[in-house]
């Protein structure tokens, strides 16, 4: 889903939420998922200047079983020039408390972050079951 | 969405209830503080029963209003966190909600009372004007 507003964030929030639930996943790490996809959605919002934030389930192609949910934001912001500095816990150039990306690695299970300076940005995070 | 502001004598209640956008955010402040600075309030009970997801972002505005009201002199507290909004919390960092924090409002308003009567605020005892 497009991220252009700030109440696309909360919407963001809810639909992963709802996936993460409907896959089956526990209620708090539903509660993760949600927290992560807000966050990332912030990101794409306040620092990429809009962007894509996409949920998907994970599944096993033979069995058909989810195995995890995955998280997608991408933006066409300024891009990050130094990404470990943008995972160090306290910084931030925004208006949060630094703890965003940090928060999503601890939050999520699996995490990447492709970024090229003035391309864009692009974070996974997959949360298995 | 603007956040009303109850009074009970002089400690405010406010409870949120949905996430907050940047505007809705700094208006509630400006108008928290200026409300808090108005009656010279003792106390403020901030209420997010109804918040089910907090990220860095509801969390930053938060301890920001407890900051801002503790500066004007007044005693703030957070009530309601709920289970799963303090595990997620502590999960992503450390110190993500500063401020003290209370089961829910009655238990918060008890906290207020009982801070505002140790620091002996006499301010407004019944001998003021002697």
């Amino acid at each position: 889903m497009a991220i252009n507003a700030e109440a696309d964030i909360q919407a963001a929030c809810r639909a992963a939420r709802q996936l993460a639930e409907t896959l089956g996943f526990s209620r708090a790490a539903a509660y993760h998922i949600a927290t992560a996809a807000s966050e990332l959605a912030a990101n794409v919002l306040f620092h990429g200047g809009g962007g894509w934030l996409h949920a998907q389930a994970l599944f096993d192609a033979q069995t058909q079983q989810a195995l995890g949910l995955e998280v997608l934001a991408l933006d066409h912001g300024p891009g990050i020039a130094d990404i470990a500095l943008a995972l160090t816990e306290g910084y931030s150039t925004g208006k949060g408390l630094g703890c965003g990306l940090p928060g999503v690695k601890r939050l999520m299970d699996d995490f990447m972050i492709e970024s090229a300076v003035g391309a864009g940005t692009c974070v996974k995070a997959i949360k298995w079951r | 969405m603007k956040i009303p502001i109850l009074r009970l004598e002089r400690i405010l209640l406010v409870s949120i209830q949905v996430d907050l956008t940047d505007n809705d955010a700094m208006q509630f402040q400006s108008d928290l503080v200026e409300q808090v600075a108005e009656i010279e309030a003792l106390g403020v009970a901030i209420d997010i029963t109804a918040l089910d997801v907090v990220d860095s972002y509801m969390a930053r505005v938060i301890n920001d209003t407890a900051s801002m009201v503790r500066l004007l002199g007044a005693e703030a507290v957070i009530c309601g966190v709920q289970p799963f909004v303090a595990l997620t919390l502590v999960e992503m960092g450390r110190d993500l909600l500063g401020a003290d924090c209370a089961f829910n409002l009655g238990q918060g308003l008890e906290i207020l009372r009982g801070r505002i009567a140790t620091r002996g605020d006499t301010r407004f005892s019944e001998n003021e004007d002697v």
